[in-house]
């Protein structure tokens, strides 16, 4: 047993980037879910990023043209789960279930000649001077341009539903679609638009894993992260900021398994990787005692009737 | 500009066409998905619908491995809809079915290598209890703190894939199994072995709960107090209320039920097709099975063709993989353009749609 | 058993429909992965492949991929029997049960399942002895370790990897007696994002080596960042990565076996085998030792694959202890597959390993 081979600037650093994935999916769907929609289908949008942004980038040779067409990628194939629920009118739970068994399917058949390929690499944003501090530089100024783009997709998305006249609409539309309804928003534009916003979320952190984090494409690659990006919303009690630390709670407790193990400590892995769910499921206990709690319409089907 | 116009009433000759008319439909956008992989389109088509069923070779088989398939499908999807109907969302059946099979099997393996005839049943109790009890934490919550059941069962789903983990390579492990994970083969077990019951119909006691649980919720939705209950609660809850419907009482029913029949699911898949617990034991019944639900919109008898068709497609997506070579993401992708059109057509059930002309809205 | 007769019958109307084909020896095959995984089911796939390329038109190949292990393995196997498939490998732990019923059912098939341990009159058991390879990654890693740390990304606690932890030990250790291992349970086969953590901790606990008994690339790229480690491709040769990183690999080489099983039935001479082959049967390849190798020490890492190639090294060969201190293999004494603390379900670390196996 070694704790001192843990080195807590290193650890914190590289659970940064552990997270960025989980951060990305998490704060679409959180807007998502702040419109009133549940869309479970982060699973499939994240892997059909993670091709679209891999092939877009073999074959432009350019990760930032991969980047964006992981957006697009991840926010066409919510575009279905869009139709299905604001114009069919189908339920959302079923539609995102499928959306993600569509998803996987699909960027396995896109995908099929890219496995073994080695993606263009993206370069770090290594500032000198600074990303040579000590501490402070390894943790905040040597990372990849992508993870300053979670941390600050973060920052506006807060900044949107806090301040804006939009992010209000939003709000409106996810505590009481009638209302917002009446007052002559149009709820389904501002939950298509939502939608979209997310599906370009998770695509981008589908993205990161297969260009940044892995990189590689491989079926199946992103190994149920979109699962864990709900849970995280949940945990998040749909706040921002918190999907920030909640993101790095969970990304760091899977760092900090892996870490102690290296270190000579015997764990229980299992019961370890059931923590932060259990941590969810207590933190939403917590909130349903105070009132700051789930959308009031999240995953009710809207119809305009008259 | 084209408008939705609610129907005072679902179409009755609607709910039962619109299905057809996805298959239909999906069968176009397939095998045009199909050509262009540059596979015969009507043989794929042919393959996947029609040779489990009917082909001279394979459908003597296949035909019964349709209910073993189906037969868990069904019998989770049954518990769910009760609680869909009402409002009540456990999308943790995953959760409730690997608890199932953990606890049945558990109960069995502690009395290997018994010959009684009791140890059968036993598990059987102990499955569903384990569902159960899997479903009342979320249930619970909601009754005690009112925390949301979508969110807490699918949490559960997690914990439950983490401990069957534990249980595989842990308490449940085979001791002569030269230390590879995964327990003892409950077919090897006579006492525990849910076999066939009519050889060659692939027919197992997990198939006839799912026949009995179709019939029962049948029963329930239209001739019993408490059916009309759920169906109040779901479709006015308000008025639900007044008429003296009991909330607490009824979310306890429907997570129970869930719970339990997913917990009998998984048992009866554990001791039968599937035969040991192992790390990868589950399979996604359990969210398949909420898609079966929609599918078969709620309605028992739907539920049963919904489960069977979902089965027809893994079974005949098997076979155009064996056959024509057809990638599995191909028949995903297929799996998934069903479910879109089916959830999608829906929509002509409740609503008519009306081409406006413009400016008259 | 009425199924069973019906199902024989039906085997054996394909068989006749077939038969009246003539020579087409169709062979199937069931993966657990999709053949796109590039590590352990695309290897098996390549094998496949070379079966196709050996024989053109004289066999017929069908793989059915993504199977589940249990029921739908049983269904998806009894199909391929009732096609009319003559020889079938079914390449996956977990199918080692529905394969031996399946089996049972269809006498005339004749069935190879990988990794298993139950055998029977028409099914072979296979596996390759993969820890002679990690002995030659153990020998580089002992001699290239600058911090005499060595990092270990270990899969599931089962005794496939526990002795390959083993071997990768003991030939680090004989040629670097400071050295030290550091290994990770990742709990998967194939988790790329995971792969990366571990590998990244490993790193960052002073690891320069980098063992992975995990199927992605991930470790490969985490390694290629830090600049200063390396690796070891495992399953497929991970070349997009050599020299450096990736100094040499283990690559699973299934075609020589699946050629010549597939010839034994065409010439009607299969019969049921347990094979555990080696580096010697090809089965395990070792991948091209790059130059970032000292050449010293690349000649004597190729020293050593040919001796456990032509049998005169064995990769456990005493004097060996457990690691509580008993003794394991005395003097000379080399490992028994099967039997007590034999290799086959070996489930202890060696003398000089930290750490417990995961219970």
């Amino acid at each position: 047993m070694d704790l001192s081979a843990i080195n807590p600037v290193l650890l914190i650093a590289s659970l940064m980037v552990a997270a960025t994935p989980l951060l990305l999916a998490a704060i679409g769907e959180l807007v998502v879910e702040r419109a009133g929609v549940l869309n479970l289908g982060v699973e499939g949008m994240m892997i059909v990023g993670a091709i679209s942004g891999f092939a877009i980038s073999v074959e432009t040779g350019s990760p930032m043209v991969g980047l964006v067409a992981a957006m697009i990628g991840g926010a066409l194939l919510s575009l279905l789960f869009a139709f299905l629920t604001q114009f069919a009118l189908a339920n959302q739970v079923a539609s995102g279930l499928a959306l993600t068994l569509f998803g996987l399917g699909l960027s396995a058949l896109m995908g099929q000649s890219y496995v073994g390929i080695k993606p263009p690499t993206m370069a770090k944003l290594d500032i000198p001077v600074i990303s040579d501090i000590p501490v402070i530089g390894p943790i905040l100024f040597s990372h990849d341009p992508v993870l300053y783009i979670g941390v600050a997709l973060c920052a506006v998305v807060w900044a949107v539903l806090k301040y804006s006249r939009v992010g209000l609409v939003l709000r409106a539309v996810g505590e009481n679609h009638d209302a917002a309804h009446a007052l002559g928003y149009n709820v389904v534009r501002v939950r298509v638009l939502a939608i979209l916003f997310g599906g370009a979320c998770a695509g981008l952190g589908g993205a990161y894993i297969s260009l940044i984090r892995v990189p590689q494409w491989t079926e199946g690659m992103t190994a149920g992260i979109g699962w864990i990006a709900l849970a995280l919303v949940v945990f998040a009690s749909w706040k921002p900021w918190r999907v920030l630390l909640g993101a790095y709670l969970f990304g760091g407790i899977n760092v900090l398994q892996l870490n102690l193990q290296a270190a000579g400590i015997a764990i229980p892995v299992e019961y370890l990787a059931m923590s932060p769910y259990l941590i969810t499921i207590l933190v939403l206990v917590i909130m349903s005692a105070d009132k700051s709690r789930a959308p009031a319409s999240l995953g009710r089907i809207f119809h305009a009737s008259g | 500009m084209i408008k939705l116009e609610k129907r005072p009433q679902p179409s009755r000759a609607l709910a039962l066409a619109t299905p057809l008319i996805a298959v239909f439909i999906t069968m176009i956008a397939g095998g045009l998905l199909f050509w262009a992989l540059g596979k015969n389109p009507f043989e794929a088509i042919r393959t996947i619908f029609w040779d489990p069923l009917f082909h001279e070779q394979f459908a003597s088989y296949s035909r019964p491995q349709l209910l073993v398939k189906a037969g868990p499908l069904i019998l989770i999807a049954i518990g769910l809809s009760l609680g869909f109907r009402a409002g009540i969302w456990n999308i943790g059946a995953e959760g409730q079915y690997i608890m199932g099979a953990i606890c049945g099997a558990g109960v069995g393996l502690a009395f290997y290598p018994s010959e009684s005839f009791l140890i059968f049943p036993m598990m059987v109790v102990a499955g569903a209890l384990g569902g159960w009890a899997w479903a009342m934490i979320p249930a619970l919550l909601k009754v005690k703190f009112g925390t949301n059941e979508i969110l807490v069962s699918l949490m559960l789903v997690y914990v439950a894939e983490q401990l069957l983990a534990s249980m595989s390579l842990g308490l449940l492990r085979n001791p002569e199994g030269h230390g590879f994970p995964g327990s003892r083969n409950l077919k090897d077990y006579a006492a525990a072995h849910n076999g066939e019951l009519i050889a060659g119909t692939g027919m197992h006691w997990g198939i006839v709960a799912a026949f009995i649980a179709v019939i029962f919720a049948y029963v329930l939705l239209n001739r019993h107090i408490l059916g009309f209950n759920i169906r109040l609660t779901g479709e006015a809850p308000r008025a639900a209320r007044f008429a003296g419907v009991n909330p607490t009482r009824l979310i306890l029913f429907c997570l129970g039920t869930a719970g339990a029949l997913a917990g009998l699911a998984g048992l009866f898949e554990v001791s039968g097709p599937a035969g040991q617990i192992s790390i990868d034991f589950n399979v996604g019944y359990g969210f398949t099975a909420i898609i079966v639900a929609f599918l078969g919109r709620l309605h028992p008898v739907g539920i049963l063709l919904a489960g069977l068709l979902m089965a027809l497609t893994y079974i005949g997506g098997e076979l155009a993989q064996l056959m024509l070579s057809l990638p599995s993401a191909a028949i995903q992708v297929f799996q998934g353009m069903l479910l879109f059109f089916l959830l999608a057509l829906d929509l002509l059930t409740n609503y008519r749609i009306r081409i406006a002309v413009k400016g008259a809205a | 058993m009425k199924l069973t007769k019906l199902l024989t019958s039906a085997a054996l109307a394909a068989g006749l429909a077939t038969g009246a084909m003539a020579d087409t020896t169709k062979v199937g095959f069931v993966y657990v992965g999709p053949v796109g995984d590039g590590g352990w089911t695309y290897e098996h796939d390549q094998g496949r492949k070379a079966v196709v390329e050996a024989f053109g038109d004289k066999v017929e190949t069908t793989y059915v991929e993504n199977v589940p292990e249990g029921a739908d393995a049983e269904r998806v196997i009894t199909q391929m029997a009732l096609q009319g498939t003559d020889l079938i490998f079914t390449t996956s732990f977990g199918y080692m049960d529905p394969t031996i019923n399946v089996a049972k059912k269809f006498p005339n098939v004749k069935f190879e399942h990988a990794t298993g341990y139950k055998q029977a009159d028409n099914v072979s058991v296979y596996s390759a002895r993969f820890y002679e390879g990690r002995a030659v990654q153990g020998h580089i890693a002992g001699h290239m370790t600058k911090s005499n740390v060595i990092g270990y990304i270990a899969s599931f606690p089962i005794p496939e990897v526990i002795r390959g932890i083993n071997s990768a030990y003991i030939h680090a250790k004989k040629v670097n007696p400071d050295v030290q291992f550091k290994i990770i349970w990742a709990y998967t086969w194939f988790d790329p994002a995971k792969e990366a953590d571990a590998a990244k901790a490993l790193i960052e606990q002073g690891a320069d080596v980098i063992l992975q008994h995990t199927d992605s690339t991930a470790p490969q790229a985490a390694a290629q960042a830090a600049g200063n480690v390396i690796t070891f491709g495992q399953a497929s040769d991970m070349g997009e990565y050599a020299p450096f990183p990736r100094v040499s690999s283990i690559i699973d080489n299934w075609a020589p076996y699946y050629v010549a099983r597939t010839k034994a039935v065409m010439d009607g001479t299969w019969e049921s085998v347990s094979t555990w082959d080696g580096i010697g049967a090809g089965m395990v390849g070792i991948g091209e030792i790059s130059d970032a190798v000292p050449a010293d020490v690349k000649a004597s890492a190729e020293a050593l694959r040919d001796s456990l190639a032509d049998g005169s090294y064995h990769a456990f060969t005493g004097p060996l202890n457990k690691q509580d201190g008993t003794p394991w293999l005395a003097e000379g004494e080399t490992a028994q597959d099967y039997g007590d603390d034999g290799l086959a379900g070996l489930g202890f670390y060696v003398e000089g390993i930290e750490g417990d196996v995961p219970q």
